[in-house]
């Protein structure tokens, strides 16, 4: 298959030819065949993949900077939350009157608080556009000043693991907030239309997941181009020795920075993409855990490889799926379980294994 | 390794004999310890200059001094007769042509040896221009002829972690190289070297000066003895004395501080 930049990366080029067919043939199988047949894929799995894939997508993104980059961001799930706050604030004003106060302007919650006007930072999100450049912008602009502020003090390291996670504890706070004018602890849902398609329309759903898949299987490529780029190589140079590079006449923290918010602008679109297809975005997205699962994922898989990140993530939420529904006290003891074994036995991760393989 | 000239050639005329990097009344102090104390020194255009001293004599902070690393407290070091390199931070002063070859070889031992060449190449080294950086042909050829002067020209698509000692040492002043300096500060360049590789490595840094200025920082006075021209003494942050290595050697007070009194 002649997709340029992956001749030497099977795992991307198997990952991304599996993601295009996934795309195509799981909505097939979906609308074409009966309940009976034994291809039937029912509409709850098809959004059950499409969150799976949304959290690759996420995955993805925490790879690039912490398995290129050595910056182990513990609070990459505020990006994702911030993309899927502003996806479902458009959602929010597409209700319009079909809210439970039918108010036609203020969501429910605001009319709940006796909210007489639409706040000023609502504005602008009743239009698709308008909403598709704040999934980008705001976690954008958030990774921008973060990462200047930290790179530029040249905080690394388990310091910079634990400030980000201060952040998006911090963030989780104020979104409880009912102040903040997010719906507080409720967070944002009931929602029932995206550019005008029914949201619980099969037909929905399975375009929700082949937009999903495509952007996934494209985040990946340009990915893959950024890290076979120089700047690739030079990121890969301030992992493995920072001060050299900067002898070397780089500026280390613009590309840092770069870097992070490039992964950032992918956390965005990962939340912006898991929020329509789960029908909630709340501030348990902002949880610390939420972002220490994200690396979870991204370890299981292998970092510093892309495709591991893909990989771990929906090996592991389909685990979640599992042991949730069958053991759920267990499930927090398993994934700690987990972690520890990927570290001490598969340091590389499952892409190790096929690394390994690949070398003998 | 064709490029290397014999290492007793010792008597070809210095190229250029202006100062390049001047330093004057320089001090570092750490905690009240003078790391440096009141130090001149020049580095005449294109030569080779050796400095020597005991330990805690101030070489290595002199190094960070010039690179940026370390601000001190008083003094001037100037690059040219301009460039007030105090006003510099470590890129800046990487960019305008002084180049560090550190202790401890650290060139990046995941990339090949084409690609470690490749990040010290003197481009443009802002973000956007790295993201869609192509090496051209000139710059194909640049590295293929820093690779022979190192002698790691087969080597090239190997990683840079299976290199011996000495590679490494010497991809690292190919790093160097590549960012075309005028001035090489070069520390401790033989450490942990056989002797045949020292050999080499006296011979690759003789070859170097001319078009370069080459200081080096060595213990070694066998080393410093085969490939010196001129010699400067580093004892308690300030410069003892400088010479040739003979007149160094006959010092009575570089015989004082190195045997102890």
């Amino acid at each position: 298959m002649a997709v340029p930049g992956l001749r030497d990366d099977t795992g991307g080029l198997i990952g991304v030819s599996g993601l295009l067919l996934a795309a195509l043939f799981i909505p097939l199988f979906n609308l074409l065949t009966p309940e009976t047949s034994p291809l039937h894929v029912s509409t709850y799995t098809v959004s059950l993949l499409g969150k799976y894939l949304s959290f690759a997508l996420l995955a993805l993104a925490l790879d690039l900077v912490w398995g290129y980059c050595g910056i182990l961001s513990l609070g990459h799930g505020v990006f994702f939350a911030l993309g899927g706050y502003a996806m479902g604030m458009y959602l929010m004003r597409q209700i319009g009157e079909r809210g439970v106060y039918g108010n036609p302007l203020l969501p429910d919650f605001m009319v709940f608080l006796n909210w007489q006007e639409l706040p000023w930072y609502w504005l602008g999100f009743d239009h698709f556009a308008y909403t598709v450049v704040m999934i980008l912008l705001v976690p954008g602009t958030l990774a921008l000043l973060f990462g200047w502020l930290t790179f530029r003090s040249r905080v690394t390291g388990v310091y910079l693991s634990i400030i980000t996670q201060a952040l998006t504890y911090a963030l989780m706070l104020a979104f409880f907030r009912n102040e903040m004018g997010f719906g507080g602890n409720n967070g944002l849902t009931d929602f029932k239309e995206l550019l005008g398609f029914n949201l619980q329309h099969d037909t929905t759903r399975d375009g929700l997941f082949a937009v999903t898949a495509l952007m996934l299987a494209g985040a990946y490529l340009a990915c893959r181009k950024v890290v076979d780029s120089k700047l690739g190589r030079v990121v890969m140079a301030i992992r493995d020795g920072e001060s050299r590079v900067r002898f070397l006449g780089y500026r280390v923290e613009m590309f840092k920075l770069w870097l992070f918010v490039f992964s950032a602008l992918l956390a965005g679109i990962a939340g912006a993409l898991y929020v329509p297809q789960v029908g909630i975005i709340n501030p348990s997205e902002f949880s610390p855990l939420n972002s220490l699962e994200i690396v979870i994922w991204v370890a299981v898989g292998g970092r510093g490889s892309l495709y591991g990140a893909i990989l771990g993530a929906i090996l592991v939420n389909y685990g979640k799926t599992v042991f949730t529904a069958v053991l759920p006290e267990v499930w927090l003891f398993a994934l700690g379980a987990l972690f520890i074994l990927v570290t001490l036995f598969l340091p590389q991760g499952l892409a190790g294994l096929w690394q390994r393989r690949d070398r003998t | 390794m064709t490029l290397l000239r014999d290492p007793s050639h010792r008597d070809e005329p210095v190229i250029g004999t202006h100062p390049i990097l001047y330093l004057e009344g320089v001090s570092v102090c750490f905690d009240g310890f003078r790391a440096l104390n009141n130090l001149n020194l020049y580095i005449d255009d294109g030569e080779l200059r050796c400095i020597i001293g005991p330990n805690g004599a101030g070489k290595t902070t002199l190094m960070d001094v010039i690179t940026g690393k370390t601000r001190p407290d008083q003094g001037t070091v100037f690059f040219g007769q301009t460039t007030n390199l105090l006003e510099l931070d470590e890129p800046a002063i990487a960019e305008v042509g002084i180049c560090r070859k550190f202790q401890k070889p650290t060139v990046f031992e995941r990339l090949t040896v084409f690609e470690n060449l490749e990040l010290a190449l003197h481009t443009d080294k802002r973000v956007w221009p790295t993201l869609f950086a192509r090496l051209d042909s000139a710059q194909l050829d640049g590295i293929a002829t820093v690779a022979d002067t190192i002698g790691l020209r087969h080597q090239l698509r190997q990683r840079a972690g299976v290199l011996s000692h000495g590679q490494k040492q010497w991809l690292e002043i190919g790093m160097l190289l590549m960012q075309n300096p005028k001035v090489l500060l070069v520390d401790e360049p033989i450490a942990g070297m056989t002797q045949q590789e020292t050999e080499r490595t006296a011979a690759l840094l003789v070859s170097l000066a001319g078009q370069h200025s080459v200081v080096v920082v060595e213990h070694d006075m066998a080393f410093v003895r085969s490939i010196a021209r001129k010699v400067t003494v580093l004892h308690e942050g300030t410069v003892l004395t400088e010479g040739s290595m003979d007149e160094v050697q006959n010092d009575p007070r570089v015989i004082q501080v190195y045997l102890g009194t």
